[in-house]
C-alpha cells in the first residue's frame, strides 16, 4: 500500500494555483509530513487528497495533478469510495452518540452481527486504554482520551491511508508525545501510509517518512 | 417581572381555559345552567359528523407536520450539499432565504386563499394546462379544494409551515459543526444523505423540537386554513367547534365548549404521541447507527422528498403571485392564463379611503408587536441581571399559548372579558394578539440575545460607562438586527391572527384577515386578491424594513 501525490495542487476558478505542486510518495507504514505556514493551503491539500473539495460548503476550488492510492488513480473518485480516513485538530466525537457508538459508527460495515461488532468496539476501547467507557458521553472524556477515540474510530473504518490535519495541536506537550506514540503504533500495526500536515517544525521532525514544505505559488 | 408575565400571558390562558371547562361541564350561568352535568359531552358525541371531524383533524395535523418536518430536514441537507459548483442548485442557493421569507411573512389565510386560486378547478394550474392538454373550455367539476379527505388542507399546511421549519433549521445548524462532521463521516464511506441522517439530524432535531411542536399544535387546531382549504361538511374539529360556537342556537354553546376541551385534550395526547414516536425513532436510529451501514435504504424516500421540495416552495410563491394578479385583474375568463383586461380600481379605492380593516390591522399589529418586543427585552434583561431561577419553567409559560389550541381558551376568555365589561373592544383584541405575538418574538430573539458576546459589555464596563449606557449603546445596538427581525415577526403574527380577532372582537373589530377569510367564500376574486395580498404585504414590508434598516445604518456609521 502506498499513497502517491503527483504534481498535486488546487486552483481557483481563475486558474490560479494556491501553492507550488507537490510530489511525494508515502510507503505503507510510513508517516510523511507536509509543512507550511498558516493559510498556505495545507488543509486544502488534505481535502484534495481525501476528496472533500467539492463537498460541504463549496469552495469553488479544483484539483490539478494526481493522487494515486496503491497505484490506482483516485483523483476524481467519489469521496465515499476512496477509503482515506481523516482526523482533524478537534476530535469531533459525535455528541449525540456514546463513546462506544462513536466507534461503532466508524467500524466497517463488513463486520456484521451485533455481538461481533460489539466485541470489535470493546477491543478498540481496550487498545485505547478506555475499557468500560462504552456508555460514556464523549463530552465527559479528557482531551487525550477524546483524541484516542477519534483515532480508533477512523481506523475501525479500515482506511487505506490516513490524513491528519494539525493533529494534537490542542493537546499539551506531554500528552502530545504519548498521543504520537499511540498513533505510530496503531498505524504501523495496520501498515497504512499516513500523511500529517502541521506548521510546527518540531512535529515534522518526529516522522519517519518524507517531509515536504509547501510553498505559496509565485 | 414574573408577576407581570403571569398576569399578561398566563392569566388569560388559564381563565379562558377555566371558563371553557366550566361550560363543557354544564355550568354557564348566562344561559341559566348552574349544575354540573355531562350532558354537553353526550350532546357533542351525538352531533352529526363528530367522529369524522375528529379523524380529519388528527390525519391532517399529523400528516402535514410529518411531511413538513421531513421536507425541512431534507431541505437543510440540500443547502449543505453541493457536488458541483456549477449545478443549478448551487446557483439557486443564494436566493433561498429571500424565497422563503415571503411565504413565512404571509399570513396562513393569505397562503390558503392563494393556494385555492392556484389549485381550484378554475385555478391557475388547470388554466395553464387547458385547453391544449386537457381539452377543457370550462373548469372541471372536481373538488381539488376542500376535498373530503383534507388533502388540500394538508398541502396548504405543508406549503406554509415548510419555510418556517426550514429557516429555523438553518439557524439552528449554525450551532453544529456541520461541514467537518460530514467530511468525517464521508471519509469513513458514508454517503451524503446517510451521513446527514445519522450524524446531523439527531443533533438538529432537539434544537428545532419546540418549533415542530408549535407546528403540530397549529396544524391540529387551525381554523382559518381549514375554512378555506379544508373539507366543509363535516369540517375539521377546530372549525366545527367554531361553527357550533357561532351557531344561532345558543344551546350549542355547551357542546361547543365540550368540543373545545376535547380538542385541548387531543392536542395534549397528540404532543405525547409525537414525543413517544420521537423516542422510538431515536431508539431505532441508534441501532441503525451501530450497524455501520454506509448507504441506508431510504434513497427512494429521500429522492421523493427532494422532488417535493421545489414543488412545495413553488406552490407557496405562485400562491402569492396569483393573489397579486387577481387583485389587478378585470376580465379573466377560463381557461386564459392571464387576465384579458386589467384594472387598478380596487387599489385606487383603497388608497383614497383606507378601509377600517386595514386601519385596525395596522394599529393592532404595531401595538402588539411593540408591546411584545418591550416585554421580551424586559424579560431577557431581568434574567441577565438578576439571574433566573424557574428559568425553564417560565419559558414554558411563555410558549404556553402556542402549545394549546386557540379555540380551547379563546371562548372562555371572551366570557371572562364580558364579565369585566371589556368585550369587543380593540384593547382586548390587542391583548389577545399579544398572547401569540409575545412567544414568537421571544422564540426569535432568545438565541441571538444569549449568543451576544458578554465581553463587549465587560469592555464597556471597564471603560466606565453606566448600566443604562451599556444597555442602550452596546447591548441593544449590537442586537439591532435580531430586535428588528423579532419586531417584524411580531407584526406578521398579529396580522395573521384570525380566531382571536373574531372571537375576542365579537365580530366588531374587523381586520384584514377576518375580512379576507370571510370574503374567501364569496364570489369576487379581485377583492379577495386585494385583501389577501394586503395581508401578505404588510408583514413583508416589516421584514424588508428589518433586513435593510440595519444595513443602511451601518453604512452611515462606517463610511
Amino acid at each position: 500500500m502506498s499513497l502517491e501525490l503527483q504534481n498535486l495542487s488546487a486552483s481557483t476558478p481563475h486558474k490560479v494555483c494556491l501553492f507550488e505542486p507537490v510530489n511525494m510518495v508515502i510507503e505503507k507504514g510510513q508517516i510523511a509530513c507536509i509543512m507550511g505556514p498558516s493559510g498556505v493551503g495545507k488543509s486544502t491539500l488534505l481535502n484534495a487528497i481525501g476528496g472533500h473539495l467539492g463537498t460541504g460548503i463549496s469552495t469553488g476550488l479544483a484539483i490539478t495533478g494526481e493522487v494515486l492510492l496503491n497505484n490506482e488513480n483516485i483523483t476524481h473518485k467519489a469521496v465515499t469510495q476512496r477509503n482515506i480516513g481523516i482526523l482533524f485538530q478537534d476530535p469531533l466525537l459525535f455528541p449525540h452518540l456514546s463513546v462506544g457508538d462513536n466507534l461503532a459508527f466508524g467500524l466497517h460495515a463488513s463486520v456484521v452481527g451485533k455481538k461481533q461488532r460489539r466485541a470489535q468496539v470493546e477491543q478498540a476501547l481496550e487498545h485505547a486504554q478506555l475499557s468500560g467507557f462504552y456508555h460514556r458521553n464523549p463530552a465527559t472524556l479528557s482531551g487525550g482520551q477524546q483524541s484516542r477515540v477519534a483515532l480508533m474510530r477512523a481506523l475501525l473504518a479500515q482506511p487505506q491511508a490516513l490524513l491528519l490535519d494539525e493533529p494534537f495541536s490542542k493537546l499539551d506537550l506531554e500528552l502530545r508525545h504519548t498521543m504520537r506514540d499511540f498513533l505510530f503504533t496503531q498505524t504501523q500495526k495496520r501498515n497504512i501510509p499516513v500523511l500529517l500536515v502541521t506548521h510546527d517544525p518540531a512535529e515534522a521532525a518526529t516522522v519517519n517518512g518524507p517531509v515536504v514544505v509547501l510553498q505559496p505559488s509565485s | 417581572m414574573l408577576t407581570a408575565l403571569t398576569t399578561v400571558i398566563l392569566a388569560p390562558v388559564v381563565v379562558g381555559f377555566g371558563e371553557t371547562l366550566w361550560a363543557a361541564f354544564g355550568i354557564l350561568p348566562a344561559l341559566g345552567h348552574h349544575n354540573f352535568s355531562m350532558l354537553a359531552w353526550q350532546q357533542l358525541f351525538d352531533l352529526p359528523g363528530f367522529a369524522t371531524s375528529l379523524r380529519l383533524s388528527l390525519v391532517s395535523g399529523f400528516v402535514a407536520t410529518t411531511i413538513a418536518v421531513m421536507l425541512a430536514l431534507v431541505g437543510s441537507a440540500w443547502v449543505y450539499h453541493c457536488p458541483k459548483t456549477t449545478s443549478i442548485s448551487s446557483r439557486f442557493k443564494p436566493f433561498l432565504k429571500p424565497l422563503l421569507v415571503p411565504i413565512l411573512a404571509a399570513p396562513h389565510a393569505a397562503i390558503a386563499i392563494g393556494l385555492a386560486f392556484l389549485i381550484a378547478p378554475s385555478g391557475w394550474f388547470f388554466r395553464a394546462l387547458s385547453p391544449w392538454l386537457t381539452g377543457w373550455e370550462l373548469p372541471p367539476n372536481w373538488a381539488t379544494v376542500q376535498d373530503l379527505w383534507g388533502l388540500s388542507l394538508i398541502f396548504g399546511l405543508v406549503v406554509k409551515e415548510l419555510p418556517f421549519l426550514w429557516l429555523v433549521s438553518l439557524v439552528a445548524l449554525k450551532q453544529i459543526n456541520v461541514s467537518k462532521q460530514l467530511t468525517l463521516a464521508q471519509s469513513m464511506g458514508y454517503s451524503h444523505i446517510t451521513a446527514w441522517y445519522k450524524v446531523i439530524v439527531p443533533q438538529l432535531y432537539p434544537l428545532i423540537r419546540l418549533p415542530v411542536l408549535v407546528v403540530l399544535v397549529y396544524s391540529l387546531s387551525t381554523v382559518d386554513m381549514a375554512q378555506i382549504l379544508g373539507p366543509n361538511n363535516p369540517p375539521t374539529l377546530a372549525l366545527a367547534t367554531m361553527r357550533w360556537y357561532n351557531d344561532t342556537n345558543v344551546h350549542l354553546l355547551l357542546p361547543a365548549s365540550a368540543a373545545a376541551v376535547c380538542l385541548g385534550l387531543i392536542i395534549i395526547a397528540s404532543l405525547a404521541v409525537w414525543e413517544v414516536a420521537g423516542l422510538l425513532v431515536r431508539h431505532v436510529n441508534s441501532a441503525l447507527i451501530r450497524s455501520g451501514k454506509r448507504v441506508a435504504k431510504f434513497n427512494l424516500l429521500a429522492s421523493t422528498l427532494s422532488a417535493a421540495l421545489p414543488i412545495t416552495l413553488m406552490a407557496g410563491l405562485l400562491s402569492l403571485l396569483v393573489l397579486a394578479i387577481w387583485s389587478i385583474a378585470w376580465r379573466w375568463s377560463f381557461p386564459a392564463v392571464l387576465p384579458s383586461s386589467w384594472s387598478f380600481n380596487y387599489w385606487l379605492q383603497l388608497l383614497t379611503h383606507w378601509p377600517l380593516a386595514l386601519q385596525h390591522s395596522l394599529i393592532m399589529a404595531f401595538m402588539s408587536s411593540g408591546m411584545g418586543l418591550i416585554l421580551a427585552v424586559a424579560w431577557l434583561e431581568v434574567q441577565d441581571r438578576f439571574g433566573g431561577h424557574l428559568y425553564r419553567l417560565t419559558l414554558w409559560f411563555i410558549y404556553l399559548p402556542l402549545l394549546v389550541p386557540q379555540i380551547a381558551f379563546l371562548y372562555g376568555l371572551k366570557v371572562g372579558f364580558l364579565r369585566l365589561g371589556l368585550n369587543g373592544s380593540m384593547a382586548t383584541v390587542i391583548w389577545a394578539h399579544l398572547l401569540f405575538v409575545f412567544p414568537y418574538v421571544m422564540l426569535s430573539l432568545i438565541d441571538s440575545w444569549r449568543a451576544l458576546d458578554q465581553r463587549y459589555l465587560q469592555v464597556a464596563c471597564s471603560l466606565g460607562s453606566s448600566y443604562w449606557r451599556r444597555f442602550w449603546r452596546i447591548k441593544l445596538s449590537l442586537l439591532l438586527r435580531p430586535l428588528l427581525l423579532a419586531w417584524a415577526i411580531g407584526i406578521a403574527v398579529s396580522i395573521s391572527q384570525y380566531l382571536p380577532t373574531l372571537m375576542i372582537g365579537a365580530g366588531r373589530v374587523e381586520s384584514l384577515t377576518t375580512e379576507a377569510v370571510s370574503l374567501a367564500s364569496g364570489a369576487d376574486r379581485r377583492l379577495v386578491g386585494v385583501y389577501g395580498l394586503l395581508q401578505a404585504l404588510v408583514p413583508m414590508l416589516a421584514y424588508a424594513l428589518a433586513l435593510f434598516l440595519p444595513k443602511i445604518m451601518t453604512l452611515k456609521n462606517t463610511r
